[in-house]
């Protein structure tokens, strides 16, 4: 298949994926509830799989499972570890300085 | 504005000795500590996930389905009747617990599907939408002008062929059911198979013509 066709352009994206049909498959929502939510940040305009991210986001949030703050401290502390790590080596949080 | 064949811009490449990450890559990965660390998730079924809807199931399946229409009509009765248990059958069962409803084309009928929501396909069926499917151009538009979508598509529907679109929900998906080209009398379900193509199953196209 030609690269337009690809269900996903970068690996954080089946990533995202993954973790909310794993989600909804474990019971934490239903996907009736996902599909409102993702059409609720669709409608604002952003791209498909930055409005996918921040739905899930948003319905963590909802469930208490996690705060924005704790995920943007910690998006940060990844960022922190992929440039503390050597180029070709594994990206791991415990390299993370913080 | 085309709907078709738009590709979104690839994240940056870096080419630094360290590593980047892309910002958004982070965040899921800052989720995916949390889920974990919580035990909500799995990270092996995750990757099965992914796996499975990146490399598995695709519209060979849909395909296999209208072919076995195309050549049972007991089949494509069942298919008309209730699509949720005919698609069962073959194996073929939404991990959602969604409902799929077979629409078929007919002369002087087609079928076209969408999600103006936003992305609710028949995944057991066609696998993962292409990205003109998910576009806000193709979501607001097919409903709006769906013969001018279709020509973009490069499908130009006779004036007098009746047009309807089927808006897709989490609880409801649906299959378009292309006409069995001319010509394909005595084949076999696997060659009537190939002649499937996804486009023809979500109606922006047709099932192709044999050669």
């Amino acid at each position: 298949m030609s690269a337009p066709d690809q269900p996903f352009l970068a690996p954080w994206q089946a990533q995202v994926f993954g973790l909310t049909v794993a989600l909804s498959e474990a019971g934490l929502f239903n996907w009736p509830d996902w599909t409102q939510a993702l059409g609720a940040q669709l409608a604002t305009g952003a791209e498909y799989w930055d409005a996918w991210l921040q739905a899930l986001e948003v319905i963590l949030t909802q469930k208490g499972v996690a705060v924005p703050d704790e995920i943007a401290a910690l998006a940060h502390r990844w960022q922190d570890a992929a440039h503390a790590t050597p180029h070709g080596q594994p990206i791991l949080l415990e390299n993370a300085s913080g | 504005m085309k709907v078709h064949n738009r590709v979104p811009a690839m994240p940056h490449d870096h080419h630094d000795h360290d590593n980047h990450l892309d910002p958004m890559d982070a965040r899921v990965r800052a989720l995916e500590t949390i889920l974990v660390q919580k035990g909500l998730v799995d990270p092996a079924a995750v990757d099965a996930i992914i796996e499975t809807y990146a490399h598995k199931v695709g519209p060979q399946n849909g395909a296999a389905v209208v072919a076995r229409a195309w050549s049972e009509p007991a089949f494509a009765d069942w298919l008309a009747r209730d699509a949720t248990a005919a698609v069962g059958a073959m194996g073929f069962t939404g991990r959602q617990g969604e409902h799929v409803k077979a629409v078929f084309n007919a002369p002087g009928l087609h079928h076209v599907i969408v999600c103006t929501l936003c992305s609710c396909y028949p995944w057991s069926l066609l696998g993962l939408p292409p990205v003109w499917y998910k576009s806000p151009a193709y979501r607001s538009r097919v409903v709006i002008e769906p013969r001018a979508v279709l020509a973009e598509f490069g499908l130009v529907l006779p004036e007098a062929t009746q047009l309807r679109v089927w808006d897709s929900t989490a609880e409801l998906r649906y299959l378009v059911v292309p006409m069995r080209p001319e010509g394909t009398e005595g084949w076999t379900p696997e060659q009537l198979a190939e002649l499937v193509t996804r486009e023809s199953m979500i109606g922006t196209g047709l099932a192709r013509v044999p050669a």
